[in-house]
């Protein structure tokens, strides 16, 4: 056990962790604004298989990573329009539509690699940019401070998100649609045109996050090789009580967590593997159990309706 | 009442044009030209000329239906692994029958054992005569099926039961003998790696993996006995992103040469190609994934066996046989990438394969 404490395997965990924690941070952020509005989208992995396949396919096919990256946030911002119209307008059951999303995006994902790239294939992805004199710490500046660019903006999103949240007008108008869109339809808030904005900002962010995955980590793409990850982005959302810097601890701690059974099992620690990989989801039901609710939006997955409530 | 007229006419409708369209298939066509012949009947006294028209029976025609496959795969046709291999054997021994001789379906990532059951019994009561449920986790709904279905013969792996113990006498077990190759495949990575470590990254401690990983221990060990080889489980066949994230552990912790299986590899192979580690594939081809990179690939071989149920369900033997794939019996093939690969680790390799095949080498099962 004792070989596990030692630094290079905690500087492996923290820079396995960080990268791990990328399209998390992404896509829950993108849910947060989504729930804070009071759009439960279910819908995340589905648009995030979307955005993972179509920035895989443009990059390779114009050598672009950035028109790659731009195709990704496109999809992801129709297939979220696609969810605001369906839960938002036609306001149907928000559970329900989400799945129906997720499946469209499974669905529509496979064939379009069947159909276009036929079978998996690698490119170059986004490469390591390290950050100036930050890149040269001694231990943790090669560790956190020498990764892909999209790696960093998951981690610069978060306070901006923050900051978005509780420092601005719009922040406030998305607060109050989520607790109360009565009183804010009252003031005239148009509750629609705010959730229409979040759930289309929850697309892009998780078009991102897959796009994270296909060009910039793993850098090739692969039939559902998202592999669930939506959804743990749905429950970071509240694992991290409905607030930016909350999902951030909720994602790091998952991803060092799954870092760190990575390292329990190469340093041949006697620990069966099935535990070390139940260990990142153990943890996350310890912490939705115990965690508080202080924010969850009260109108959540509640369609709102002009003059009946 | 207005209603029910409604809904009456309705199906009126929808039964006029069913029976419209049914109507309006053609008929297909004698197989003989008609013979017409004179009949003269008598009618209160007058005499009617008529014309009858006659069809004679054709014989009947002995025509030997298409041989019909139904491959239920975890993952997809294309996933340069477990399910890729099966379905190239299948096409291969299709490709050898003539299309016209045998038809394949497939099922694609139904990974899930409800979802392969309902597949499963999907194929049988349209009348397939071979199942084949590619994974080991299916192995009780298939016995369940088995005894609904006794004209279908189903086949499963990796394991060797047949399930004839239990009184089932048409279900076919098969089981590559991974862990032959994964020695193989130790014995090179031993001799390949400058660094002394080596990683493997499984996706879970069972089937397949864990008698490759068993193999490629041994051959590793046999070769270089101080060689310091690492072993990780992701807890899943198709976690990429943990997949990768295990490559880089491994990698992180001075592994230059890495092996694996499942269809997540690709994601550890992507990590190999980023970081110049070489790797050791298995089952499908996955040199073009990284031509400088894959050093060697076992490959499964299934056409073999697949043609010996054909035969078998032809003769009547609807199960009951389990199959090995060896390097002996032509199931298990190495092919070398001969820019990494030098003369004298390919001559180890072969001489592996040889001791393998005679019985000098012996592996536990």
């Amino acid at each position: 056990m004792s070989e596990l404490f030692t630094l290079p395997v905690l500087l492996g965990i923290l820079y396995s962790g960080v990268r791990l924690a990328t399209p998390y941070l992404y896509a829950a952020i993108g849910e947060m604004f989504a729930q804070r509005s009071g759009v439960l989208n279910l819908g995340v992995e589905g648009i995030m298989l979307m955005g993972a396949y179509t920035a895989f396919f443009v990059a390779m096919s114009t050598h672009n990573l950035w028109l790659g990256l731009l195709a990704a946030c496109l999809v992801g911002l129709l297939m979220g329009l696609l969810m605001a119209f369906v839960s938002v307008t036609l306001q149907a059951e928000q559970g329900i539509s989400g799945i129906g999303l997720h499946l469209f995006g499974l669905g529509l994902s496979s064939l379009l690699f069947k159909k276009t790239l036929g079978s998996v294939e690698s490119i170059s992805g986004f490469q390591p940019v390290k950050i100036p004199v930050l890149g040269d710490l001694p231990l943790i500046g090669e560790v956190l401070f020498n990764h892909n660019l999209l790696v960093y903006g998951a981690f610069v999103l978060v306070p901006v998100a923050w900051w978005v949240l509780t420092r601005t007008t719009l922040g406030l108008k998305i607060r109050a649609v989520g607790v109360k869109p009565e009183a804010a339809d009252s003031l005239g808030v148009s509750v629609t045109r705010i959730r229409y904005f979040t759930v289309g900002l929850g697309g892009v962010l998780a078009g991102v996050a897959g796009a994270s995955l296909s060009i910039a980590l793993i850098n090739l793409f692969q039939e559902n090789m998202t592999n669930g990850q939506g959804f743990i982005a749905v429950a970071l959302v509240y694992f991290g009580g409905w607030t930016p810097f909350g999902v951030m601890g909720g994602a790091l701690l998952f991803s060092f967590v799954n870092a760190l059974q990575l390292w329990i099992q190469v340093k041949g620690i006697n620990l069966s593997s099935d535990v070390a990989v139940m260990l990142p989801y153990i943890l996350t039901i310890v912490a939705l159990a115990v965690g508080r609710r202080s924010q969850q939006p009260a109108a959540l997955a509640k369609p709102f309706e002009r003059g009946e409530n | 009442m207005k209603t029910l007229a409604i809904r009456l006419s309705l199906i009126a409708v929808v039964a006029a044009i069913l029976i419209t369209a049914c109507g309006g298939a053609p008929i297909p066509a004698p197989t003989q030209a008609p013979q017409i012949v004179e009949v003269t009947r008598v009618v209160a006294g007058t005499p009617v000329v008529e014309q009858v028209v006659v069809t004679a029976t054709p014989p009947p025609v002995v025509e030997e239906k298409p041989f019909r496959i139904a491959l239920i795969l975890p993952s997809s046709t294309n996933d340069k692994e477990w399910s890729q291999s099966i379905y190239e054997g299948v096409l291969a021994v299709q490709a050898e029958m003539g299309a016209e001789n045998m038809e394949i379906a497939v099922s694609e990532d139904t990974w899930q054992i409800p979802n392969a059951a309902a597949a499963a019994r999907d194929y049988a009561s349209q009348g397939y005569d071979l199942v084949i449920t590619h994974g080991a986790q299916y192995g009780t709904s298939l016995a369940e099926l088995a005894v609904e279905f006794p004209q279908t013969s189903f086949a499963w792996g990796t394991t060797t039961n047949t399930f004839q113990a239990d009184g089932i006498n048409n279900i076919f077990a098969y089981e590559p003998k991974a862990e032959q190759g994964g020695y193989v495949n130790g014995v090179m990575a031993a001799m390949l790696t400058k660094s002394g470590t080596v990683g493997i990254t499984g996706p879970i401690e069972a089937g397949d993996a864990r008698l490759y990983n068993a193999g490629f221990t041994a051959g590793a060990l046999a070769t270089k006995p101080d060689l310091k080889l690492n072993i990780s489980y992701t807890g899943s066949f198709s976690d990429v992103s943990l997949m990768s994230a295990a490559a880089e552990t491994h990698i992180a912790s001075g592994a230059d040469v890495l092996s694996g299986t499942s269809q997540s590899v690709t994601g550890a192979i992507s990590v190999c190609k980023n970081k110049g580690v070489y790797w050791f594939a298995v089952a499908w081809e996955q040199f073009d994934l990284a031509p400088d990179i894959v050093a060697a690939n076992l490959i499964y071989r299934w056409d073999g066996l697949i043609v010996d149920m054909i035969e078998s369900h032809k003769a009547g033997v609807m199960g009951g046989k389990a199959y090995f794939l060896t390097f002996k019996n032509g199931g298990l093939e190495m092919k070398y990438n001969d820019k990494i690969i030098t003369p004298e680790i390919k001559a180890a390799a072969e001489a592996a394969i040889k001791g393998i095949e005679d019985g000098t080498i012996t592996l536990a099962p």
